[in-house]
């Protein structure tokens, strides 16, 4: 297990910002943690990176207890450990050329010579797709894909066992995106690396992850391996989300179910169940007693809802299909 | 047809961001345009509206609305119809609504400039009704900040809808949203749409949101339409190599794929446009020939047109 927390809160004041949450990514596996905005999935990776302090819980970083560990001693899990954000123009210093920026973590790590920092600089490069010759350019001569691959050398630059990605594509343009989930993908596969992946997309996620929480107010609400995540999700949260995606295919139109309601703030939770307030299987019980995770979901219910309508994600058609092969295989042979 | 767009060319300069643009728009339909960013679908949008800032401007085309040329159309005439018969909404709330002005005086002001409401306060209660605000009347004395990210795209609906234009064209109107707020803004159009028939533009990257809302699609790439087809001919037939990298891009829940079908490389800044098809460096179907002109959409079946020499492939 590289990564594991036990009932993690964070409060600010009233404010509730994540509440008992507890899970854990075990070695080249990745874990993606969902939820719309203000759930709690930032706040979450934030305290299990140790940039903020919990309010309760704990967190091991393999198998040590990293909770209390004081900032000077957090050197060696820091270098264990690469982020990638979500704008990785925000991330990446304006002034410093893009060679410096992936030094940087193995010169603050004192990772071998100088040379061997250079020759493992211009192979991260090639690793993310990027020319040598991109090292001498500055953040802003690229494109939001190139940065991000940019983004994604430098998380690897000191050997990081642990990736968190924090919402790695969600500010890229479809194309790009897909290029650097296929990018991602292969890192992974190739480096045998443990992934914590933050995001909303559950298209992006169900791509990516091997297993899936999901976030709702501060809490996991429904925690799965992904096949069975997506093939019977069990929590009504998880099912509003897949039933409020729009899929691209006609056939399905109309059948948008939205979720009714706004969130309602962390700072003024309904009493019981945190979802109760927008969920259609909601009785006493969910306005009296908050639901533990237990066996991987919260909610009083979950056995006696009707399966979900699983045609919900359409599919492509026969001629779409057959013409996105060849378009693959053209694309293949042309990289080749 | 309400809106006919016809062989628009918009320049900045020496680009043209808007290259030979055609569309059409019946009342009580919605067109759907697809692209990236860079693609022109924007700067499509401000053509319409006559918003262009310096040095945009329409060098070649023609818009007619509603039998009226909007190129002729004095600046007067012009300020009067937008907002009152062509409105606009965009991405991002926050920064097109005014933060020290409560919701009721922004939407108020907008009724004013059109002398659209004999009772002002009571037609913008009624638009904040008519987007599912609870307790309308309420909302009208608070600002921007003390709503939710729906919230506030419905008061920006609410907004462009008041005066009941005849056209409502959305650049990208649910990107920033959730996607549980998202199917709550979708739903709301489609609503409104079918309360006051108007024509709807609706742009954005999100072919699901195009599926969901669309009747007809224009793919964009580059300045240029390289796909137009019917909603449902456009995704049981896509056509344009471009649209099928699109759709190969965007990962499936109905499908386990060990990869995405990516398109290499970015798009072109308009500096960089190639003489030939614009698409073609990026093309796995590129021959030689992609390279010589242009090439123009062609009718591959009836109503579906693709700028494809390949095609169909």
């Amino acid at each position: 297990m590289i990564l594991q927390a036990e009932n993690l809160s964070k409060h600010y004041g009233a404010l509730r910002a994540v509440e008992g949450v507890s899970l854990h990514v075990a070695r080249g596996e990745t874990l993606a943690l969902v939820g719309e905005s203000g759930c709690g999935k930032s706040t979450t990776a934030r305290l299990l990176l140790r940039l903020i302090a919990p309010s309760a819980g704990t967190i091991r970083f393999d198998g040590q207890d990293i909770t209390n560990l004081p900032a000077g001693r957090l050197r060696d899990i820091r270098r264990r450990t690469g982020v990638v954000f979500q704008d990785p123009y925000a991330s990446l210093n304006p002034r410093l050329r893009v060679g410096d920026a992936i030094l940087e973590p193995m010169q603050v790590h004192r990772l071998g010579t100088a040379a061997e920092q250079r020759a493992r600089m211009q192979s991260l490069l090639g690793l993310v797709g990027l020319m040598p010759s991109h090292a001498e350019r500055f953040p802003h001569e690229f494109s939001g894909g190139q940065r991000q691959r940019i983004g994604i050398a430098r998380a690897l630059a000191a050997g990081p066992e642990l990736l968190v990605c924090d919402e790695p594509v969600s500010a890229l343009d479809v194309s790009i995106q897909a290029q650097v989930v296929n990018l991602l993908k292969d890192l992974q596969s190739r480096l045998g690396l443990a992934t914590l992946f933050i995001a909303h997309d559950l298209g992006v996620v169900k791509h990516m992850a091997d297993r899936v929480a999901v976030m709702y107010l501060g809490r996991i609400v429904e925690l799965a391996d992904k096949r069975s995540l997506f093939a019977n999700p069990r929590h009504p949260y998880t099912r509003a989300l897949l039933a409020a995606i729009p899929h691209p295919d006609p056939a399905l139109r109309g059948r948008l179910r939205p979720l009714g309601g706004d969130i309602p703030s962390p700072a003024n939770l309904p009493p019981g169940c945190r979802f109760q307030t927008r969920c259609a299987h909601a009785t006493d019980i969910c306005r009296r007693h908050d639901p533990p995770l237990q066996d991987g979901v919260a909610c009083h219910h979950h056995a006696e809802l009707p399966p979900m309508d699983m045609a919900y994600a359409g599919a492509l058609s026969e001629t779409a299909t057959r013409r996105l092969a060849r378009f693959a295989e053209a694309a293949a042979e042309r990289r080749a | 047809m309400l809106l006919t767009v016809e062989g628009l060319a918009t320049s900045f300069g020496r680009m043209r961001a808007v290259d030979g643009v055609s569309i059409a728009v019946p009342a009580g339909r919605t067109l759907g345009i697809v692209g990236e960013s860079g693609c022109g679908k924007s700067v499509l949008s401000l053509s319409i509206m006559r918003l262009l800032a310096a040095p945009g401007s329409i060098i070649a085309g023609g818009i007619t609305f509603d039998g009226q040329d909007l190129l002729a159309m004095p600046q007067r005439a012009m300020r009067r119809l937008r907002g009152r018969d062509i409105a606009m909404i965009f991405q991002e709330p926050m920064t097109s609504l005014n933060p020290v002005h409560t919701v009721g005086a922004q939407i108020i002001e907008a009724l004013r400039a059109h002398d659209a409401a004999a009772d002002p306060r009571a037609t913008a209660i009624a638009a904040l009704t008519r987007v599912r605000i609870p307790d309308a009347a309420a909302a009208m004395d608070k600002f921007p900040h003390q709503l939710s990210g729906g919230m506030r795209q419905r008061v920006m609906i609410a907004m462009a809808i008041a005066c009941i234009p005849r056209l409502l064209i959305a650049d990208e109107p649910t990107t920033a949203l959730d996607v549980t707020v998202q199917a709550q803004i979708l739903e709301l159009l489609r609503d409104l749409q079918a309360e006051t028939g108007m024509g709807l533009i609706l742009i954005t990257h999100d072919l699901g949101v195009i599926a969901e809302m669309a009747d007809e699609v224009a793919v964009m790439y580059a300045g240029r339409i390289v796909e137009s087809a019917s909603a449902q001919d456009l995704f049981d037939d896509p056509q344009h190599p471009y649209t099928l990298g699109l759709l190969g891009s965007i990962p499936r829940l109905d499908l386990d794929r060990a990869r995405l079908t990516a398109i290499e490389g970015t798009v072109p800044p308009p500096h960089a446009w190639p003489p030939g098809c614009r698409f073609a460096p990026r093309c796995p179907f590129a021959i030689t020939a992609c390279d010589a002109a242009p090439p123009p959409l062609r009718e591959l079946s009836p109503g579906h047109q693709a700028a494809c020499i390949r095609a169909p492939l």
